[in-house]
């Protein structure tokens, strides 16, 4: 049986492999060659060897204000997201009643997309403000706040889906142990649920900030930078440098290959430092 | 055995990867051959508004000639980036349109001589084409004009009031900026009695809607600056008429319909609503805006009382200044497409431009100036604006302000320009620093534009 796998394993994964290929390794080794070469057109380059990457930090300090911005949104998201979400769904696992409604009421906005999303809340948050005079273009802390905002109510209903089947799935056994043990309801959930969750945590911990970071639609929505750039995100920024600056192809580009080390750097590490925390029960 | 498939495999899918390739070689050389010989236009249109009017162009060309034509418009605000995709594609666009000199520059690898086509034998004034040594490379194919649009019927109210505080009797008679800022100060002290809101309408200034302000007013310090200079491009700039910019942006600013601080949400679509609402009494656009005012839902403007005022700034001897009358708009043949297309191509420009058929769409569906010889007097458009631009156009007396914007530096300048201004508007800049800002931005921007 072994070999007759192994004999006709090429049969069967070959069409996969050339496919994944054509769609995935082929554009992103051209990705990586393109930050290398001056172009305008991706079919006619023209390599310039570091200069894409010497320019996106020189030319201006957007691209390094943008990384700030994203860094400080990364933080306060995922932070205020997973709390959330986490005591929304303690609350949800109850039993009490209408949960399921509930539920899905808070699912719903995960199912609107984020250009959609960031007009209406966009309408919103001008609605507000304009009772006192101002917009959000007015300064970097409205649009910032306006995007955890956004960010919070889009994705806390999801992350509240993945807790609540972690949090049904953690035996009762264990809890009514504990309670003989005499353990209270704070020492139950901060050595009983929260260790036994741990791998769902880890998976909301690398959505939401994986998410942060590549923000894209709800950020050239509700803002699209303004004031004057101040509260463009990194993915927004590569966008503008891309199609916004003739010429700057290459830099854009190059900005796209920093950009993607370091989401994958940052989300391994994330990755690593939560599954330490894991345990079978 | 496993090397053999493994082998086998490889050719296979090498084999099927040649043939694909070979394959949409062949079909595209193939299609080019069915049309007859006579090539394809592929044209990639500027102007969403007038999306439908060139596919009907396009279609009855195709019926009057044979020759396939396909017309895609870009979204609003994004020409570059699709020109950019498409240009890469197999079918690229044959005919497309740059911006001026700063447009040729990105696109100088692209565009073909157009020296000796008919158009540009048509050209009314050879001057305004965009050239490079001998070369033609752009043809301007439409002649428009901005300044301040004014609603006669609120003017007209306001000059009747028995206390206005001016001696005139007209806003025809307005013809420097102390006059305007003395007119709109008191209409604005009085605007309950004339039932506006303000007398201009609203300042644009949402990222990406701000380009009447950093683009085309900006164009009028710059105007004066190059003409004083006696040049056409400047790798740095004085500003030296930035306090006549800030005069009449800070008129706009101060009597407005709307609060300085909330400008920052406004759309140029907001501005010409409140204008055709007859909640301001001018907007600052050009002949391109009657479309939109016309169509506002609950319009009430009438045809024969929106006139154009020239953009008074208080430069001296601004008495005898025009309107701001140009073109941003430049026809462009794709170098890289074969002779067959580009043949194509320049055939249905001049027959765009000479035949009866296209005049009349040039003129009536598309609303066009056009800056061609080979449209008579009558054949002139027909809509209120365009009729006052042709009429400046023609009046002897006015100097109208070239369109020196084509100059500026870059897309980024002009975004960075604006959101100083928004910052200024909103009270979170002085204009001493916007000022400087400018300078400084003209200068790195046009050595950046120059070492790409």
């Amino acid at each position: 049986m072994q070999k007759v796998l192994k004999k006709y394993f090429l049969v069967f994964t070959l069409p996969t492999l050339i496919a994944f290929a054509i769609a995935f390794v082929l554009p992103f080794v051209f990705g990586v060659y393109l930050s290398f070469c001056s172009f305008r057109t991706v079919s006619d380059t023209k390599w310039v060897g570091l200069d894409n990457y010497i320019k996106a930090f020189t030319v201006n300090k957007e691209f390094f204000n943008a990384l700030i911005f994203t860094v400080k949104f990364a933080i306060v998201s995922l932070l205020s997201i997973n709390v959330f979400a986490f005591l929304l769904s303690m609350v949800l696992t109850r039993g009490l009643k209408g949960t399921n409604l509930f539920r899905t009421v808070f699912f719903m906005p995960n199912l609107v997309g984020g250009i959609v999303l960031g007009y209406i809340w966009q309408c919103i948050i001008n609605g507000v403000l304009s009772k006192f005079g101002t917009t959000l273009s007015y300064s970097s802390s409205y649009g910032y706040w306006g995007l955890i905002i956004l960010m919070n109510w889009q994705m806390i209903g999801y992350m509240m889906v993945i807790y609540v089947a972690a949090l049904q799935n953690v035996s009762p056994d264990l809890i009514d142990a504990s309670k003989v043990d005499g353990a209270n309801a704070f020492q139950r959930l901060r050595y009983i649920t929260i260790p036994m969750v741990m791998p769902s945590i880890t998976i909301c911990t690398f959505l939401t900030l994986s998410n942060s970071f590549k923000l894209f639609d709800q950020n050239l929505a509700l803002t699209a930078g303004m004031p004057a750039k101040q509260t463009e995100m990194l993915a927004l920024n590569i966008y503008n440098t891309f199609y916004g600056r003739i010429g700057f192809e290459g830099v854009g580009q190059a900005k796209a290959v920093m950009f993607l080390i370091l989401v994958a750097a940052i989300a391994l590490i994330q990755l690593r430092f939560t599954r330490s925390k894991e345990v079978e029960a | 055995m496993k090397k053999k498939i493994v082998g086998m495999m490889m050719i296979l899918a090498m084999a099927s990867l040649a043939a694909g390739c070979g394959n949409s070689k062949k079909t595209s050389s193939d299609k080019g051959g069915a049309d007859n010989g006579k090539g394809k236009i592929y044209y990639l249109s500027f102007k969403p508004e007038s999306d439908e009017t060139w596919k009907k162009i396009a279609t009855e060309y195709t019926k009057e000639t044979g020759v396939e034509m396909k017309v895609v418009t870009a979204a609003e605000g994004t020409y570059e980036q699709t020109l950019k995709s498409e240009i890469a594609k197999t079918d690229a666009p044959t005919l497309f349109q740059i911006n001026g000199p700063i447009g040729y520059k990105n696109w100088k690898d692209y565009c073909l001589d157009l020296k000796d086509t008919k158009l540009n034998s048509w050209l009314l004034n050879k001057d305004m084409a965009v050239t490079d040594g001998d070369g033609v490379y752009g043809i301007p194919y439409v002649e428009e004009g901005y300044g301040i649009i004014y609603n006669d019927a609120i003017m007209k109210k306001y000059f009747a009031l028995p206390d206005k505080a001016v001696s005139i009797n007209s806003t025809e008679e307005i013809n420097n900026f102390a006059t305007l800022k003395q007119v709109a100060e008191d209409m604005t002290a009085k605007k309950d009695k004339l039932g506006i809101d303000g007398v201009f309408a609203s300042t644009s200034l949402l990222a990406g809607e701000d380009w009447r302000w950093q683009t085309h007013l900006a164009n009028l310090p710059i105007y004066y600056e190059y003409k004083d200079k006696n040049v056409k491009d400047a790798d740095t700039l004085d500003f030296k008429y930035a306090d006549n910019y800030k005069n009449i942006f800070d008129l706009y600013l101060n009597n407005s319909c709307t609060d300085a601080k909330m400008l920052g949400g406004k759309s140029v679509n907001d501005s010409m609503a409140e204008f055709a609402l007859g909640k301001a009494a001018m907007v600052q656009n050009g002949n391109w805006a009657w479309g939109q005012i016309s169509q506002v839902q609950g319009n009430t403007v009438k045809e024969e009382d929106v006139h154009f005022l020239p953009i008074y700034t208080g430069v001296e001897g601004e008495e005898n200044q025009g309107l701001c009358i140009g073109t941003e708009n430049f026809f462009c043949i794709n170098s890289k497409a074969s002779e067959k297309d580009q043949k194509a191509a320049i055939d249905f420009v001049e027959w765009l431009f000479s035949s009866d058929y296209g005049k009349k769409a040039v003129t009536n569906d598309l609303g066009f100036i056009p800056p061609f010889n080979t449209f008579s007097d009558s054949e002139k458009p027909v809509d209120p604006l365009a009729k006052e631009v042709i009429k400046y156009m023609s009046d002897s007396s006015k100097k109208n302000v070239d369109w020196n914007f084509t100059s500026f530096p870059s897309q980024t300048f002009k975004d960075n320009f604006g959101a100083s201004l928004l910052q200024y508007a909103q009270g979170q800049k002085k204009w001493e620093d916007v000022k400087n800002d400018m300078i400084k931005d003209w200068a790195a921007e046009k050595s950046v534009v120059a070492a790409n």
